[in-house]
């Protein structure tokens, strides 16, 4: 591929060098185009988020972030420079170490439908500990089943009452399932949370005290949290915000049918 | 983990599983009942006639003679003289034999001229023998025995008076109404062409012909109605004629010797056939409508996969966010692929299950009717080799039609990627 790389990171330091230690998500001269060739989506010359950093990321949709999300997952690599998450650059790994990776250090939290409509509650708490073992361990460090710790952390979130546990997920509002997301992502103290629109549906009484609850959880866990959002009133809740337009210099807009690309 | 959600979103899904199973389990019923029944007719077509080594007619092709002497279809184009009959019939290797008499109706039942020996050695399915539902078999040569559809059919009891008519037809205009048999027995039902005949005794039948001919006042029509291989009208003892005899060897080895020698018999021009051979040959004129009806069976069980095909493929754009989710979770998109493929596998697993469990309630419970009705005699017992190959043939395409779904949601989760898509 002989396209320039612009950005001061372009030679690459052996791995860990250069960046803090404590950073849990480090990008530099990351490239990334559906088509695979010019114009770029992302094109973001360095983005860091320390250990428990709590990040605003700010942009109108249709600007890229979630495909940043897919890079940051590792669901998709990318073209040029490296993604480390937790000082490991994921683009080196393979597709099934990617997965085992998302599994075991990233939580998630969608803008809606999160949950599976076949399972309950604690079911849908506990499905990282499905996938990944090390979140098991980790959810029952403290003696306890992972049943018992997707209870404590949905009694954090306001959502312990037994009546709701018991029911179907389907009959939950909106707020209850985005506490209930929040649970999945937080359970066996994964090291970075990101959460993309969680709370676009949600009226502002509920967002605030949404926020109130997942900043709580996070820092308990000392998980950093990657927040997107087009609401630029959350922004001050925040340890730092980024316009998403000054981090990335793509385009950002996602090709036509990228439902199906290639 | 993948098995117990794929276990758990099945059941979300209860219905239209439901009713996805329920039509592979009809299709696979359809598909495997066709199979038996054709097999089971197959049999039963061949085992219309058993236990007999040889048939032998005047000359005429090999079908054309097992058609008019077992199933009593089409007419004998000449007959054996009975010192023909008399001079193989005591040859050492014959162990029994039976002669037929064919050319006369009753009501439209043909009327078939033979001895007690018919009853005694005339075996048929899995060499059955005739048995006697009412009465008993000839003692006197005015007796007649009916077959179980004659008797049905025209209300007949032991006892009774039937008067044959000459010819075939259903209808016919010589009526030997002055010579009546009396009906003696009646025969429990067999599903071959001897329920539809009318048994009378061949010494009965000579002198019914006898008289006729004695009645016969055109010489002529005579001529020609010996000329068209029905009765000659002289019956006297020693130019008496028959139509076939059935032949039982005592060693079976020696059949195709005796067909030879039958069939270079100097004495007049004969035909002797292998019952079980010819009736093959019949069978691949008349097997052309059983392919027929397995094709559409076949059909059947393509449209029950393509209702499977058509419920998963809608069902995807639903669970489209489901997997996102699973992805996002750490659900390979290898577990996304194999949730998809694994249900298609279940479902049809399933419907084959009780597809043949259904089958095998419908054979216990129809088999009495099979039996009596359509003369099947259907053994219940394991799927033969070539229903497990069906079987596992549409086992296979439930899991191939299976690989669509499964690849487009592996499409999708690689694509979608942490988006979930509304």
């Amino acid at each position: 591929m002989a396209l320039t790389v612009s950005g001061p990171s372009q030679t690459l330091p052996p791995r860990g060098s250069g960046d803090s230690p404590d950073a849990v998500v480090a990008l530099s001269g990351v490239r990334f185009s559906w088509s695979g060739a010019p114009p770029f989506v992302i094109d973001i010359d360095g983005l860091r988020v320390a250990r428990g950093e709590r990040v605003f990321l700010r942009g109108p949709s249709g600007s890229g972030k979630s495909t940043l999300l897919s890079l940051l997952a590792g669901v998709i690599a990318p073209l040029e420079g490296t993604v480390r998450v937790l000082d490991l650059n994921i683009g080196t790994l393979g597709g099934a170490a990617r997965d085992r990776f998302r599994a075991d250090h990233i939580g998630f939290i969608f803008q809606m439908f999160n949950l599976i409509p076949y399972l309950s509650v604690i079911e849908n708490v506990c499905l990282p500990c499905g996938f990944s073992s090390r979140r098991k361990q980790r959810a029952v460090r403290e003696g306890r089943s992972a049943e018992a710790e997707a209870v404590r952390l949905l009694r954090h979130l306001d959502m312990g009452d037994a009546a709701l546990l018991r029911r179907p997920v389907t009959e939950l509002s909106v707020g209850q399932q985005q506490r209930v997301a929040a649970a999945r992502a937080l359970i066996g103290a994964p090291e970075l949370v990101i959460a993309d629109e969680p709370t676009s549906a949600l009226d502002s009484d509920r967002r605030a005290a949404f926020l109130d609850l997942l900043f709580r959880e996070c820092a308990r866990e000392r998980a950093a949290l990657i927040f997107v959002s087009h609401d630029a009133t959350l922004a001050p809740l925040f340890d730092r915000a980024l316009a998403f337009a000054e981090v990335n210099r793509g385009s950002g807009f996602a090709p036509p049918g990228q439902g199906c690309p290639r | 983990m993948i098995l117990a959600l794929a276990a758990r979103s099945l059941r979300n899904r209860k219905f239209t599983a439901v009713l996805t199973v329920l039509s592979i389990t009809l299709a696979v019923m359809l598909l495997l009942g066709v199979e038996r029944l054709r097999n089971e007719s197959r049999e039963s077509f061949a085992a219309t006639i058993s236990g007999t080594d040889l048939i032998v007619g005047a000359r005429s092709s090999p079908v054309h003679l097992l058609l008019f002497s077992v199933f009593r279809i089409g007419n004998a184009t000449n007959n054996i003289r009975w010192d023909s009959y008399r001079t193989i019939a005591q040859r050492p290797e014959v162990a029994w034999s039976i002669p037929i008499s064919l050319g006369d109706s009753h009501h439209g039942f043909r009327v078939l001229g033979t001895t007690n020996e018919y009853f005694d050695h005339f075996r048929f399915g899995r060499s059955r023998r005739l048995e006697l539902a009412q009465g008993a078999v000839f003692h006197d040569p005015r007796d007649a025995v009916l077959g179980a559809d004659v008797a049905v059919n025209l209300g007949y009891k032991p006892g009774e008076s039937i008067v044959i008519a000459h010819g075939a037809g259903d209808v016919s205009f010589s009526l030997h109404e002055d010579q009546p048999f009396r009906v003696t027995g009646i025969l429990a039902r067999t599903g071959t062409p001897v329920d539809r005949t009318v048994h009378v005794t061949l010494d009965g039948l000579d002198a019914v012909h006898a008289r006729a001919a004695e009645d016969a006042f055109d010489p002529l029509a005579a001529a020609v109605r010996a000329g068209a291989g029905e009765h000659a009208p002289d019956a006297a003892r020693s130019d008496r004629a028959i139509t076939a005899f059935l032949v039982g060897l005592r060693a079976r080895g020696a059949a195709l010797a005796m067909q030879r020698r039958i069939n270079e018999y100097p004495g007049e021009p004969l035909t002797a056939i292998l019952p079980g051979a010819t009736l093959l040959e019949v069978w691949e004129i008349v097997g052309a409508a059983e392919r027929t009806l397995f094709a559409v069976s076949a059909l059947v069980v393509v449209v029950g996969l393509a209702g499977m095909l058509v419920a998963l493929l809608t069902s995807l754009s639903e669970r489209r966010r489901e997997m996102a989710v699973l992805r996002s979770v750490g659900a390979r998109p290898l577990h996304i692929f194999a949730l998809i493929l694994g249900e298609a596998a279940f479902l049809t697993l399933l419907g084959i299950a009780f597809g043949v469990a259904a089958l095998y309630l419908g054979l216990l419970a129809g088999r009495p009717w099979l039996e009596s009705r359509l003369g099947l005699f259907i053994v219940v017992g394991w799927p033969s080799l070539h229903e497990f190959v069906l079987m596992i043939v549409v086992a296979a395409a439930g899991v191939l039609i299976g690989l669509v779904p499964a690849y487009r949601i592996y499409r999708y989760s690689l694509a979608d990627g942490m988006t979930i898509r509304i």
